[in-house]
Formats: structure tokens, sequence, C-alpha cells
């Protein structure tokens, strides 16, 4: 019978990233709950310096998957080698950090190893060996609880911050390395150059104060609302990522998990919804109003002052009222 | 060349949804919906693609009845062709079984490109096309932003974390699922309105395409109001109050008037 729980590791120049970590702690959270044993994998030309960092980590083994063919990370390398490990091993859970990496690889492993992966998850309960998942559903509006009654291996990507990499338990892990069997012609992408975008013009991470804008909005003829707004407070422009690629306002607005990430004594947002890429961008600002006509808009959950309103009726209002207070 | 585009249908963003009486749904009698806001982008690039390259562009769409209206929509900005596979139960399948059914009803088609959303507004599961790929033998990139038809293979860049960019190449045929950001949306005009009438839609049905429907291996079990972690103060109702309120908290409790 599948046993244990693996936790696939990713690494940023030679360090774990964080949402492996968080990963790690989610799995011997459960490990704890089904009693199962938790094992790390770690793929790289040279894996030494990931599975040393992770060799002092309460962990049952990790496993070295060290290959030239997977320097560089592809789908297909990632995908051939860690089913030669899932085949070999067995697991029952497979967890991984839904980054952007996590996104591109796991569905597609999920399937070739005859498991099936759910996405995103913020929690996972294993009740006598039953496995619950909750995820944001609706972008956040709703959560919603999945079951899994599969087979095969049940593969988790969780979200950034699920769980908290400072619970992570130490102790001792053994490093075995594992052979991979790869051809070069097995993989189909090749990968070109990696570059920075465009230098930012503004840095919102300065700033004190951020009046945020997102579609709620509705039309760029709008953005003067803010702005008046903005220049009565004192506060920078800060948008969501719709209202940038929609081009209102520059790319170096945008926060979130592709864009900026701020912590101003007040942000104040206006029309944004509140999913969870916008709000890892901001949620550790000093103090949070939101102003939504939805009540059930996400963005409520983290704020300090929830307004339950028309923004285009509030906000001309509140501008003056600002300059009078001033 | 051939492309397809997978195109969901989702309740319009700023819909007041409320949940259904069992809980494991919305009520969606009085939701409007439209095309996910990823999909958009992911049409305008497959329109993009085939003008440059003598493509046609097939809309794929799997959804109960309403969904007719999204590719209409589609229709009517330029695609060529659709093809719509009817399912009345796919808001609560699990993403495997989604993925089984359209790559069963899309595999005789030989397409040189599929092209998806990112992630779907409603289910969010970020993986319907990449499952799809994997299912057709296809190799995949996700989050792309650009692409570039060279001979036999395409150049993508991808988006990755920390403001960094990537390019890869991929051989044809491929699947792309495509982030938001990368082009103009199209409008459709009054002529692709007229025009998109008389286009084909292909009509499947889900059940007969040989996949197991109930057969997944997550099941939905129920969707709530999550739980707030944070006290929150809410003011509602008359604008003049709640403006002299906020003021009152910006003042005392923000410390920024
Ligand atoms: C990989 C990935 C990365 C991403 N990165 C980012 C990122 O870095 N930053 C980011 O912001 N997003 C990012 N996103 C997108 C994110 O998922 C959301 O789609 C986006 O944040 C939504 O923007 P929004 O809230 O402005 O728009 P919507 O979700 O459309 O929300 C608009 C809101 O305005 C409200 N509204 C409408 N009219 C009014 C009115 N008159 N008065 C008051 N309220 C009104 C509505 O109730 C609604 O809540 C990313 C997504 C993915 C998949
Ligand atoms: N029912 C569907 N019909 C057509 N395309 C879909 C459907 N569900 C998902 N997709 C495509 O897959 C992408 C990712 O969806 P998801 O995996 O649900 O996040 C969407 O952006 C669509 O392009």
């Amino acid at each position: 019978m599948s046993q244990g729980i693996l936790v696939i590791i990713e690494h940023t120049d030679a360090k774990v990233n964080r949402i492996s970590l968080e990963a790690l702690t989610g799995a011997q959270k459960l490990g704890a709950e089904m009693g199962q044993s938790v094992f790390a994998a770690v793929l790289a030309d040279d894996c030494s310096a990931m599975t040393g960092e992770l060799s002092s980590k309460k962990l049952d083994k990790i496993y070295a998957l060290s290959n030239p063919l997977l320097a560089d990370y592809t789908p297909d390398g990632y995908t051939i080698a860690l089913q030669q490990l899932i085949e070999k091993t067995d697991p029952a859970v497979v967890i991984v950090g839904y980054s952007y990496q996590a996104r591109d690889y796991a569905a597609k492993l999920a399937l070739r190893c005859g498991g099936a992966m759910m996405s995103d998850c913020i929690a996972i309960q294993a009740d006598s060996g039953n496995i619950t998942l909750t995820r944001q559903v609706f972008a956040g509006k709703f959560n919603a609880d999945y079951s899994f009654s599969g087979d095969g291996c049940c593969f988790i990507s969780l979200q950034a911050a699920a769980y908290n990499a400072d619970e992570l338990e130490a102790g001792t892990a053994a490093v075995e390395g594992f052979a991979v069997n790869l051809d070069s012609r097995e993989i189909r992408t090749t990968v070109l150059e990696s570059f920075e975008g465009t230098k930012k013009d503004v840095d919102l991470a300065a700033s004190d104060i951020i009046v945020a804008i997102g579609r709620g909005l509705k039309e760029e003829e709008n953005l003067e609302i803010a702005e008046a707004l903005a220049s009565a407070m004192g506060a920078d422009i800060g948008a969501s990522r719709p209202v940038c690629d929609d081009g209102w306002v520059g790319a170096d607005r945008q926060v979130g998990s592709s864009g900026q990430t701020v912590s101003p004594k007040l942000y104040l947002s206006l029309g944004i919804s509140g999913a969870i890429q916008h709000v890892v961008g901001m949620k550790s600002s000093k103090y949070i109003v939101a102003i939504n006509k939805d009540p059930h808009a996400p963005i409520f959950d983290i704020a300090d002052v929830a307004v339950v309103g028309d923004l285009f009726e509030i906000v001309p209002k509140l501008t003056e009222a600002v300059k009078a207070a001033k | 060349m051939k492309i397809a585009i997978l195109l969901k249908q989702v309740p319009v963003k700023d819909a007041m949804l409320e949940l259904n009486d069992s809980g494991n749904w919305i009520e969606e009698d009085d939701v409007q919906f439209e095309i996910n806001d990823s999909d958009h982008y992911g049409l305008a690039e497959a329109l993009n693609i085939a003008k440059e390259n003598e493509g046609e562009v097939t809309v794929v769409t799997m959804g109960p009845d309403r969904v007719k209206d999204s590719i209409k929509q589609a229709l009517a900005k330029g695609a060529h062709r659709a093809i719509h596979i009817d399912d009345e139960e796919v808001s609560s399948s699990d993403p495997l079984t989604c993925a089984k059914i359209i790559a069963a009803a899309i595999k005789d088609e030989n397409f040189d490109l599929i092209l998806s959303g990112l992630q779907s507004d409603d289910l969010g599961f970020g993986q319907t096309g990449v499952l799809v790929a994997e299912i057709l033998g296809m190799p995949h990139a996700t989050l792309v932003v650009e692409t570039e038809i060279l001979d036999g293979k395409i150049k993508v860049k991808r988006e990755l974390e920390g403001g960094w960019f990537q390019n890869v190449e991929l051989p044809l045929p491929a699947m792309l699922s495509i982030q938001s950001g990368l082009t103009d949306i199209p409008y459709a005009t009054i002529k692709g309105i007229m025009m998109a009438k008389k286009k084909p839609v292909a009509e499947v049905e889900a059940d007969d395409l040989g996949v197991e429907l109930d057969g997944g291996a997550f099941k939905l079990e129920k969707i709530y109001t999550p739980v707030k972690s944070k006290e929150t103060t809410v003011f509602e109702g008359d604008a003049d109050t709640i403006v002299a309120q906020l003021i009152d908290k910006l003042k005392n409790e923000a410390k920024v008037l």
C-alpha cells in the first residue's frame, strides 16, 4: 500500500524557497495526523546545498535527484524524473507549494503517475485516513471543501502562506541519491534566456499612504476620482493587475504577487475584490480601508475598515472631507 | 494552422454571488455570465497568431446551454468556428474529469496549437490546459505573455516570479496557457456580430465521449463563506455618515490626517 508524504522542493540560487518550507510544514502536520512519514525530493544538477539545508529538518529522508539535465527547470525533465521517484517510493500523498513552477508541471506529473491534483489549497485535514482539502473558489469569495476518494496518489499544491514555515520542526534527515534515467531528447522545451522586466519608476514600498484602484473603477476616465483623493491625502496610486493590464496606470504601480509588495501606514482600496494574488502584496499594511459594493468581497476579510458601498458615491465626498479635515 | 482556444464561461466579475440552499454551489438563477478573464487574452492571442499564419481559430467551450452566448461573442470577435461540449454538471466536476472530456472532444481535430487561459475565475484550478496537453501528448508552457511562431516550433515568453521573464521554445503541436496582459482585447464589431451567425458551432454531448463522468478523484463537498481572521469595522448605508465615520478612523486609528 502507498505510504508516506513526499514534498517536492523548489529552490532559487541554491537556497530552498520559502513556499517549499511551508509545504514541508504542512506535510509534517499531515504526517502527524495520518501517522505517515515525510520525505522530500530535490532536483538540480547539484543538490548538495539544498539537501544540506534540509538535513537539519525533521524528515524521514531527502532524495537528491542530481542530473545535468535538471539544471534548468523544464516540465518534461521534472515530470520524467519525479515519476521515476514516485513509482519507486509509492507515496500516498505528494505536496508542492503553489508556485509558478508548480503551476507548470504538477498537474501533468499527477496525471502521469496515475493520480490527481487539487491545486491552491489553504488547508489539509486528515480524519481517519480521509483527506479533506480546503481551497478558495470564486476568486476568494467562498471557500470550498473537497474530499479525496481517488485510487491513486493524492497530489496537493498549497497556496503561499497556507502553513507557517517558522513552525517547521527541526531534526535530522538522511540524504540519499536517486539516479534519474533521463535523455535530453525526452525534454521537448528548449530553455532560452531569462531576464528582468522593465525597471520601476515608482517605489510603492516607500509610500506612507496608498490609494489603490481596481476594476471597480470601471473606466480609465474615472481615474481622476481616485487621483483627486490621492492628492488630497498625499498618497501614491497603486493598482490591481487588470488595471495595469489595461494600461490605465503603469505596470510599476501593480500591487501583488506579480507586482510590488507594500506595507504603508494606510492602504485605501477602491473597487478591488481582494484576490489572493493581490492580497499577498498588501496584507502587511498597517491600516487597511476597503471600499467595495459587494459585502462578500474577500478584501474585507483583511480590512480594518470595510466600507460596503458605491465608490462613485463615497469617494468624491471623502475627498472633500479629507481636504476639510487637513 | 489550426488553433483551438479553450474558453470557459464564469459569473460576471461583479456579480453578487450567494450560496445555494444545499451549500454545494452558488445560486445561479439571477447571475449573469461572461467569458473568463484570462481566456479573453487567450482568444486575442489565438486571433493574432491566426492572422499572421493563415490560421483558423476554433473556440472550445464546455458548459450548459448558457455558454452559447459566450461562444457567439468569441465568434463575433473573429474566431472561425466553435465546438460546444454540452455538460450540465460541469460546474462541480473535478479538473481531471473536465480535462478528459475536453481532450476527448478535440483529439481528432489535430490542432497545431491549443491555447487556454491561465486560470478560471470561478474554480481556479489552473490545470485544465496542462492536463489537456498531457492527455493529448503535447508539450506545453504556462504563464505565457508573448508568442512567436517559428518554423515548426513556437517561441514564447513566460512570466516568472519576482518580475522576471523567460523565453522558451516548444515544437509544434503545443499547448499554451495565457497570462493576462499580453495584448489588447479585441471588441466585437457590428460586422463581426452579423458574420458570427453564419459560423459553424458543433454540438457534442459530454455523455457521448466515453469519459467516466462521476468517477473523479475529488468531490466538492460544500462551499461556504470563509471565517474572518481579523476584526473588521463595517460601515454601510448613508454615504455622508460613512464619510464622517471614515474621517474619524483615518485621524484616530490610521493617524494619517
Ligand atoms: C499568477 C497570477 C498572478 C497574479 N498577480 C496579480 C498581482 O500581482 N496583482 C493583482 O492585483 N492581481 C494579480 N492577479 C489577478 C488576480 O487574481 C485578480 O484577478 C485581480 O486582482 C482582480 O483585480 P480587481 O480586484 O481590480 O478586479 P475584480 O476582481 O474585477 O474586482 C472588482 C471589484 O470592484 C467592486 N466594484 C465594482 N463596482 C464598484 C463600485 N461602484 N463601488 C465599489 N466597488 C465596486 C466589485 O464588487 C469587485 O469586488 C494574478 C493572477 C494570477 C493567476
Ligand atoms: N468548461 C471549460 N470549457 C472550456 N475551457 C475550459 C473549461 N474549464 C477550463 N477551461 C480552460 O482552462 C483554463 C484554466 O481553467 P482552470 O483549470 O479551471 O483554472 C481556463 O482559463 C479555460 O481556458
